[in-house]
């Protein structure tokens, strides 16, 4: 019963994914692009750095790196949580 | 432990691949790289040099005082830097005229200067020392705990 | 409809890395083998992301000793950064969950493991 309704779940997903692929989206090499004409124009003045990847990861759009610099903290604090041994005192009880 | 010859190259090498991670750090706002690609640069020069030797040799080198330190305080000075523009928005670039980095470029293609850009070369510095630490603490601590030792306090 | 077949070359093989990690995710019960899928799923993300901002001729957005032409679009660049990290730190605390659960249960098949002992 388990695999039946898995299979139908996988055509499902798989069609709605290649049919979107062929109708639904821009053809590839001619995006839409307002707010990154304008980002590419004024980069260099505004933010003054030559790399407008960066300009846009650090200055534009600062905010989302604060939260992934957040979540690889609390990552790290949770693996060395884990990952900790004691060594058992062997007792009779 | 392997053999002699590769725990001499590699003694070499951890120079090489500390000085180009470091490159690739620095100039951030000049060329592709950041702070988390060169980070992550130097965490695998890391991880050949406990593979090359043990890790309980490697424990007594990178004490777990020593990384944490570390970490905290890259993240520091990342909410700091962040912080010290608040009279105008959050995250505002507020050395872009003054003369520690704030020279402005020429428009257009121009050979890089270094001098530029900023607050993003303290922001590439403090998130590399963040990535550094973290995950060189994430892949000692998985080392030790498969072979039976303890982390200590 | 069928011309634009041959230029979407690069969504059309996004599209078939997720439904080959959705065949790995619903039909697979080793723990190792869910976590390769798992790992690509993020790498069809990641593609799917780049392949949005490209425009035909263009060359990396940066101004140092560019040549002429147009710049494909930096913001979906940014977000793949993002998401690459968030991938890795998500795949370590999995994997740490794999070493405890065979440390305590002593196999990793997912339907045996599933015990609430205590």
């Amino acid at each position: 019963m388990r695999q039946v309704i898995g299979l139908i779940v996988l055509l499902v997903v798989i069609a709605f994914l290649v049919s979107g692929m062929l109708l639904l989206i821009h053809p590839f090499g001619y995006p839409p692009s307002d707010m990154d004409d304008y980002i590419i124009e004024n980069a260099q003045e505004e933010t003054g750095s030559n790399n407008v990847v960066t300009s846009v990861v650090f200055d534009y759009r600062g905010f989302d790196t604060l939260g992934e610099a957040t979540i690889l903290f609390t990552a790290v604090t949770g693996v060395l949580l884990l990952l900790r041994t004691v060594k058992r005192k062997e007792e009779n009880s | 432990m392997l053999s002699k010859i590769v725990r001499t190259v590699a003694n070499q090498l951890i120079l090489f691949i500390l000085i180009f991670g470091l490159y690739v750090i620095v100039h951030g706002h000049l060329t592709p790289g950041g702070g988390f690609q060169g980070g992550a640069v130097i965490v695998s020069g890391v991880v050949m040099l406990l593979v090359a030797f043990n890790s309980q040799e490697l424990k007594k080198s990178l004490r777990e005082r020593t990384l944490s330190i570390m970490e905290s305080s890259g993240a520091l000075i990342f909410i700091g830097l962040a912080f010290a523009g608040i009279g105008i928005v959050f995250f505002y670039n507020f050395l872009v005229g003054t003369p520690i980095f704030g020279r402005i470029p020429v428009t257009g293609p121009n050979p890089g200067d270094i001098w530029t850009g900023g607050v993003i070369p303290l922001m590439n510095l403090a998130v590399g020392l963040k990535v550094v630490a973290g995950l060189s603490a994430v892949v000692l601590a998985m080392a030790l705990f498969s072979s039976g030792e303890e982390i200590e306090e | 409809m069928m011309e634009h077949v041959p230029l979407n070359f690069p969504f059309l093989a996004a599209a078939l890395l997720v439904g080959i990690s959705f065949y790995i995710l619903i039909f697979k019960r080793n723990l190792i083998k869910l976590i390769m899928g798992i790992g690509m799923l993020a790498s069809g993300v990641n593609l799917f992301l780049v392949a949005l901002g490209y425009r035909t001729g263009g060359n990396a957005p940066i101004y140092t000793d560019v040549p002429e032409g147009p710049m494909v679009l930096p913001v979906p660049q940014a977000l793949t950064l993002t998401s690459i990290v968030i991938n890795v730190a998500v795949l370590a605390l999995m994997l740490t969950m794999v070493i405890l659960i065979y440390r305590h249960t002593g196999n990793i098949d997912s339907k045996k493991s599933r015990i609430l002992k205590g």
